[in-house]
Order: C-alpha cells, then sequence, then structure tokens
C-alpha cells in the first residue's frame, strides 16, 4: 500500500484516529455498563422539565409509541361501542354511555413496557373486566377471554383467571380525562401487572374462549403470560 | 465505498427517526416492517468498509485519514485556516493541508466508532436473550444517546458538503480541478503534481470529502 501513497506529507504523524475510534469504543462500553443508572438519574431530572423535550431526548419521561400498522382509524366516542360476545348468556355490545353506567374502578399504577421504559403512577379508570363479564355471564364453558382492536389489526388474550382480577380494566379513563385517540381512545385494556404490550388500544371487541389464542406480539416470540419481572427475560419490579 | 456507506447510513438515521420520535411514529406505524429495514440498514452498514480494504488506494486514504501531523494542529487551530495566498497565478491554501484535511479526519475517525459502538449496542438490543437487564438498559442508553450525535454530526457533515461545488463534484466524478485542489488541498496538489505531471485525477474513493462538524465548530469559535 505504500507505492500509491503519493501524498509523503501523511504516512507519517500522530495515529488521531485509531485513538478517537478505540476512545469511543471504550466509552461506548463504560456506557453499556453504567448506562442503566445514568438514564434514570437523565429520566428523573428531565420528566418535570415534560413535553417540549419528550419528542427529541431519549426517554425524557413518558410513553413511547409503538403501532403495527400504517393508520389507526379513528372513533367517535358518541358513537363507539365494543362488543362482546362468545361463550357468553348475554352477548352485547356497549358504548360509552352503557360502560359509565357500570361500576367505576380506579387504580394508578406504574405502566412498564417489555422495551425497557417505565412511566410513574398512571392513573386509569374504566370498567373492571370482571364487572364487564359479570354483566353479560359467562358461560361455563369458557377458560379465556380474547381481545381485538376495532382496526382488525391487533389482538391480546388473557387466561380466565387472570381476566377476573380486579387490576384488569377496560379503561376509558387515563390521567382524569379521556383516553385519548394516540394512547388507544376511546376505550383500551389495561393489564395493570403485566407488560405493556397485553394492555391492547383501541379495543372493540372481547369474545370469551375455550382456549388462550396468542395474540399479535406473541405469535412473534413474546410470552403469553406477561407479568412484569416474571417473564419474557426480564426483572424489572412489579407493577 | 462512500456512497453505499452514505446510503446505508440515510436509512439507519430515517428508520430509526420514525421508531423513535413520536410524532413520527404515530404517522407512519408499521412498527415490525420498519424494524426490520433498521436491522438491516444497520447490519449491512460495515460491509462496504470492509469490503474496500481489499483495495490498496481505499486502505491508503485510511492511512491518510489516521495520521495527524502538526499541519492538521495547526488548521484546527487557526481561524484562518480557510485563506488563501495567490502564488504564481494560483490560489493555494495557507495551511499545507494533504488530501484530508483534519476536520475531515476527525469526522471519519468519529464515524467509523460511532458506526461500530451503534452496531455493537444495536446487536444486543436485537438480539437481547444473552444479556442481563442492566446491560441490556445500558445498551438502549448508549445506543439512544449516540444516535442524537451522529444525527447532529452527519447533518454537519451534509451541511459543509453542500455547499462546496467543487467537493461534491468530486465526490461525483471521482475528479476534482487543479484550482480547487490547490486552495483546499496544496500538499496533495503538490505531492501529486510531483508524481505526476498533469492534471489532478484521483480514483472514485479518491476524491476529498468535505470537512465534518468537528471542523465547523472549530471555525466558527
Amino acid at each position: 500500500m505504500d507505492d500509491v501513497d503519493v501524498d509523503d506529507r501523511e504516512p507519517s504523524g500522530t495515529p488521531v484516529g485509531r485513538r478517537i475510534v478505540l476512545g469511543m469504543l471504550g466509552l461506548g462500553a463504560a456506557g453499556v455498563a453504567v448506562g442503566a443508572s445514568l438514564q434514570d438519574r437523565v429520566s428523573e431530572t428531565l420528566s418535570p422539565i415534560g413535553a417540549p423535550f419528550q419528542d427529541v431526548l431519549p426517554a425524557a419521561g413518558g410513553f413511547r409509541y409503538y403501532s403495527v400498522v400504517d393508520e389507526v382509524p379513528r372513533r367517535d366516542p358518541r358513537s363507539h361501542r365494543i362488543t362482546v360476545g362468545g361463550l357468553v348468556e348475554r352477548p352485547r355490545s356497549f358504548g360509552m354511555a352503557d360502560l359509565a353506567a357500570l361500576p367505576q374502578t380506579r387504580l394508578t399504577r406504574d405502566f412498564q413496557c417489555v422495551t425497557g421504559w417505565r412511566v410513574r403512577d398512571v392513573a386509569w379508570a374504566g370498567v373492571a373486566l370482571p364487572d364487564l363479564l359479570d354483566a353479560v355471564g359467562v358461560s361455563p364453558r369458557a377458560r379465556a377471554v380474547r381481545f381485538e382492536s376495532f382496526d382488525g389489526a391487533y389482538t391480546e388474550s388473557l387466561t380466565l383467571e387472570q381476566a377476573r382480577r380486579r387490576d384488569v380494566l377496560v379503561a376509558t379513563q387515563m390521567q382524569g380525562g379521556p383516553v385519548s385517540h394516540d394512547h388507544g381512545g376511546p376505550t383500551r385494556l389495561l393489564v395493570a401487572p403485566m407488560y405493556g404490550y397485553k394492555s391492547l388500544k383501541w379495543l372493540g371487541g372481547i369474545e370469551v374462549t375455550d382456549r388462550v389464542i396468542p395474540g399479535y406480539w406473541e405469535r412473534r416470540g413474546y410470552d403469553v403470560d406477561a407479568w412484569v419481572g416474571r417473564s419474557n427475560g426480564r426483572d424489572d419490579a412489579p407493577t | 465505498m462512500h456512497h453505499a456507506t452514505a446510503l446505508l447510513m440515510l436509512g439507519c438515521l430515517a428508520t430509526a427517526l420514525t421508531l423513535y420520535v413520536p410524532g413520527l411514529s404515530t404517522a407512519v406505524g408499521r412498527r415490525d416492517l420498519i424494524r426490520s429495514l433498521h436491522l438491516w440498514c444497520g447490519f449491512a452498514l460495515p460491509v462496504p468498509v470492509l469490503l474496500g480494504l481489499a483495495s490498496r488506494a481505499f486502505r491508503a486514504d485510511l492511512r491518510r485519514l489516521n495520521r495527524f501531523g502538526p499541519h492538521d494542529m495547526e488548521w484546527l487551530r487557526r481561524a484562518d485556516r480557510r485563506a488563501v495566498r495567490r502564488v504564481g497565478g494560483l490560489e493555494r491554501g495557507v495551511v499545507p493541508v494533504g488530501k484530508f484535511n483534519a476536520g475531515q479526519k476527525l469526522n471519519a475517525a468519529f464515524t467509523a466508532g460511532a458506526i461500530l459502538v451503534m452496531l455493537g449496542t444495536g446487536a444486543m438490543l436485537a438480539f437481547p436473550d444473552p444479556w442481563p437487564v442492566d446491560v441490556r438498559t445500558g445498551a438502549t442508553f448508549v445506543h439512544d444517546w449516540l444516535f442524537l450525535i451522529v444525527a447532529v454530526v452527519t447533518a454537519g457533515h451534509l451541511w459543509y458538503a453542500l455547499r462546496d461545488r467543487g467537493a461534491l463534484l468530486g465526490m461525483a466524478t471521482g475528479r476534482v480541478d487543479r484550482a480547487w485542489a490547490a486552495r483546499h488541498h496544496p500538499a496533495w496538489l503538490d505531492a501529486v503534481e510531483g508524481a505526476v505531471e498533469g492534471a489532478v485525477e484521483g480514483a472514485v474513493e479518491g476524491a476529498p470529502t468535505p470537512p465534518g462538524p468537528a471542523s465547523a465548530a472549530e471555525r466558527d469559535a
């Protein structure tokens, strides 16, 4: 490689380029080692600053938006209804007013994504799933509950036992207001003790079934029983 | 070589933005597809450089980029590093810059280091099973923040490139004219003219690239 090198000023001198590359590799490795605690501190520092930075800075506190389709149609809350069917005694659909007439459950929990981000103390309100199931009457043959988004693209499911937990909601409110479209409104599922992908957004249909049918991400390798801290190879603090 | 790397880098950055900026994620969606595109661009990113290592001219360029001489320190320090002096009817740069100026060298080193770190942390995120959670979070941290820096540096690189017509022509055709070389890379001109009588010609990889933002920061200071 020497004989094409016509620029004799260059070959000598300090190998600064190599040092920069090696230095960056070292910094990168150090960043991987201490990044977890650093990121926590960064999030805590930035989260009070809020919205203007959340779009730009990494995990400056807040939700990240993961969509698997190109666009989700919007639903007008006034005409929006969710259907409840399958192995139930009285299949029917519920509008927002019907949901509001059922007993309301409020809970405030951390929201944990399987990719690592966590939003602290999110306030939810809506109908606890067991109350909704009682309103339609579950058949003795039922073993599981399947959920579908109203664009038909995303599905989830729970065992009947999981679906009967008091911390599983058909959420109609989030942080004191209606659930916005980007957060999965008008109605979304909230499975508080599990990773976020279980909390299906844009809930349109609930079907009681005789077995668990794996949902969208579960057919792509994620755990069906997605307990926070006890699944997907993660050990986050339970929510 | 440069163009393949540039295309893959822009592919990585564009898909990264749609995965990462909530506003864009909301508008584009299709997370599964964008994620696959991002992984393919990312893992392909070092391939053009590795293939380039087979070329002797490319290896010589790598060595030029690696070594910093006294004139590089001078170029970084001087506020008037772009100044020219008229010598025998030709405007020559006052700092004896070779084929690459110090800003281009810093940009190349940064980009190489960034590609390796992004590749390492990206591979950890793409295949997370062997890694404990803290290490994965650390990899996410490095991948996220280095992405921001890479985006800024790449934007700076493009800013300087797009404002320099001679450099753009050089990158497109592999040739630069003598006046441009004398103004921006006088020592290179001398070396080439010492070796070959006549016009300045380089291989496609041989055309100088515009300086990166490291030099920009220096110049604005």
